[in-house]
């Protein structure tokens, strides 16, 4: 547990914070029902149990700052402020969806937000992330680029070439890998060679920090930490962030690789948003996390049944946005 | 005869082809699923449960979770073929061949030829291909134009659970690299098909339905939809011979020309963009060798120039249909000399 005196962010910033993390929550559990009931297309992975991640590090960013993604991505999506109708839209397949319809949930994207996009290859992301540090350290305008993966992405080898690269060109990049100790189906205690991922970001010749990714305070002040060295020039960091996946790989997993109590287990002990609430318990009060979580239930009805309404992409849009131009 | 679904052929493939051969193994991501974790063993077996129940048969030494790392585990089956073992590796989703594309066509598709004939690379890469499923650009494409044009690949797509059966023992036992593309949704297509093993030689095209009129080429999934409208035209007066050449390297012209020369119009139907694609090479190769045979211009009917598209109504749109096939038939016939 991490105390209030140890945060530079202020009430109004926390507050702001549990409700980043109370969207993407809600957001979450009401898409595992609406793909259930047979309303979004496709397959869905879902980020419940992680939030404190996604909001930890997107509270020290803004619009001018850059992230990238995973197939898990929504709630990056939320907590970069990619706007909650437009990604339930995009999910549905609907008009008006952040990507037209187009993407689908492994795909949101929102340039006007810094969001480079959640992406449905593993260790896709990693390079891409270094490469908007370029833009970053060209323009000199202090600007940082952050990547979420995960213990799945951190043994691709476009991530080890991602890292070495940042270094080499002392990029302003935030590696941020999210071990929830499984790579689909298999875990990380098999598949993740080395003792930790930390330590490979080090031997890449990086700082690298490992956190209690369900603890948000410590999140945050670890991704200030790598985000205030990077905007100061001092190159590229890691974050380890120890999490907890509340659902399978996907909605539909039927998870049988999970021990016995083990789901239930992690949702009890490992909550952070419920830590959140437990630690925060004397600076804010509890009417104020009523109503915030009061007025997310009310923005995501809003965004379910505005989507549930929308019709369907032109079919005419098939062949549009292949390019810019092609005569 | 019980019928077989294309899923169960290729897992009692996988099992005849382990049984008989101790240097075939099998590696992917969750092949079996739930290493290091605490649940059951082959909680997967494939993301699909393809190759369900190989890893309690065979265990982890020949059926081997391999990390999130495709270049590494597809460059390493390369090497394992060239040093004597028969890797069968599942990519899972073919659009992960972007994560590992040069150990497949600058390593293993070389070595052969690079090497002055002096090593071999007998492993099979197996991939799910097709759109359907609204998996969106990166879960959906068919990639086979791309590994079709590489020399020293071979590229197997069956479209029945029989040919999935005896085109996979055999990429199992050919000396070369085969890439095997399974259409993910053919996986619960059932027919008869026989218990033994049994194998069907590359390059040679199975005729699905015979007839007359115009000659359709058809691959993996295409193949159904081929086959339903030639039906659907029968009962019109219109005999549509239907031809699945079922690999693409080595293809077997022979079969196609034939084709064309009994009925003087060729439509293929493939699910993939047209440009550089399988589709558009049948059609040069028919222009170059079987042109007076010809009675009209080649059809084709493919995907657009476009990425697979993620809203339900769109990919339907993108995907070859049935009606579609049908106007482009009609088209021919209306066009002959």
């Amino acid at each position: 547990m991490t105390s209030k005196e140890s945060t530079s962010l202020t009430s109004e910033q926390l507050l702001d914070a549990y409700r980043s993390m109370k969207t993407i929550r809600e957001f979450e559990e009401r898409v595992n029902v609406e793909f259930t009931n047979g309303n979004i297309p496709g397959f869905v992975h879902l980020y419940t149990g992680q939030e404190a991640v996604a909001v930890g590090a997107c509270i020290h960013l803004n619009d001018q700052d850059y992230i990238s993604s995973t197939h898990r991505g929504h709630g990056h999506c939320i907590a970069k402020g990619c706007d909650v109708h437009g990604m339930m839209l995009e999910i549905m397949a609907k008009q008006g969806g952040l990507c037209a319809g187009k993407g689908g949930s492994m795909h949101i994207a929102d340039m006007d937000k810094g969001m480079l996009g959640a992406n449905a290859i593993v260790g896709g992301g990693p390079p891409i992330t270094v490469g908007a540090a370029m833009t970053c350290k060209a323009k000199g305008q202090q600007q940082v680029s952050l990547c979420f993966t995960g213990d799945g992405g951190s043994n691709q080898g476009t991530t080890f070439e991602a890292m070495n690269l940042a270094v080499v060109l002392k990029l302003p990049v935030i590696f941020v890998f999210e071990n929830n100790g499984y790579g689909e189906g298999t875990h990380a205690s098999y598949a993740v060679g080395s003792p930790d991922i930390a330590s490979r970001s080090e031997a890449f010749g990086m700082p690298a920090e490992k956190v209690d990714g369900t603890d948000f305070l410590a999140v945050e002040q670890a991704m200030k930490r790598a985000i205030d060295r990077a905007r100061n020039g001092e190159g590229p960091s890691t974050i380890e962030c120890d999490v907890v996946r509340f659902h399978g790989h996907f909605v539909g997993d039927a998870q049988l690789y999970r021990g016995e109590n083990e789901i239930q287990d992690v949702r009890r002990k490992k909550d952070c948003l419920a830590n959140f609430r437990r630690d925060l318990s004397n600076d804010i009060q509890q009417d104020e996390f009523e109503k915030i979580d009061s007025d997310v239930s009310d923005l995501i009805e809003g965004a379910v049944s505005n989507a549930m309404d929308a019709p369907p992409p032109l079919d005419s849009e098939l062949e549009t946005d292949v390019y810019v131009s092609y005569q | 005869m019980p019928t077989t679904t294309i899923r169960e052929a290729i897992n009692q493939t996988l099992f005849q082809e382990m049984s008989r051969d101790e240097n075939v193994i099998v590696m992917g991501e969750d092949v079996a699923g739930g290493a290091g974790a605490e649940g059951i063993d082959d909680a997967y077996g494939g993301v699909f449960g393809v190759t369900k129940g190989l890893m309690p048969e065979f265990g982890r030494e020949r059926v081997i979770d391999t990390p999130i790392s495709e270049s590494a585990f597809v460059g390493a089956a390369a090497g394992a073929a060239m040093t004597g073992l028969r890797p069968v590796v599942d990519l899972m989703f073919v659009d992960f061949l972007g994560v590992c594309f040069d150990q497949l066509y600058n390593q293993a598709a070389k070595f052969r030829y690079m090497f002055g004939g002096k090593a071999k690379t007998p492993m099979v890469l197996r991939a799910m291909i097709g759109g359907g499923l609204r998996g969106a650009a990166q879960h959906s494409q068919t990639l086979h134009n791309m590994v079709t044009m590489v020399p020293g690949l071979k590229v197997v797509m069956p479209s029945n659970a029989y040919d999935a059966k005896g085109l996979l023992a055999q990429a199992v036992r050919d000396d070369d690299p085969v890439v095997y593309l399974e259409h993910k949704c053919l996986y619960d297509d059932a027919c008869e098909v026989p218990d033994d093993e049994f194998l069907i030689d590359f390059g040679e095209a199975n005729f699905t339905r015979e007839g007359d009129d115009v000659t359709v080429v058809a691959l993996s999934a295409a193949v159904k939809t081929a086959n339903a409208v030639a039906d659907q035209l029968a009962s019109k007066g219109v005999s549509v011979e239907v031809v699945d050449p079922r690999t693409t390297s080595p293809l077997d012209e022979e079969a196609i020309l034939e084709s064309v020369e009994n009925t003087g119009r060729l439509v293929i139907i493939d699910e993939a963009p047209p440009r550089c694609s399988v589709a558009r090479d049948i059609a040069a190769i028919v222009a170059d060798k079987g042109f007076s045979d010809l009675r009209a211009p080649i059809k084709t009917v493919t995907c657009p120039h476009t990425p697979v598209p993620f809203a339900p109504n769109l990919e339907d749109l993108y995907l070859p249909s049935e009606a579609r096939l049908a106007a482009a038939i009609n088209e021919v016939l209306e066009q002959s000399k």
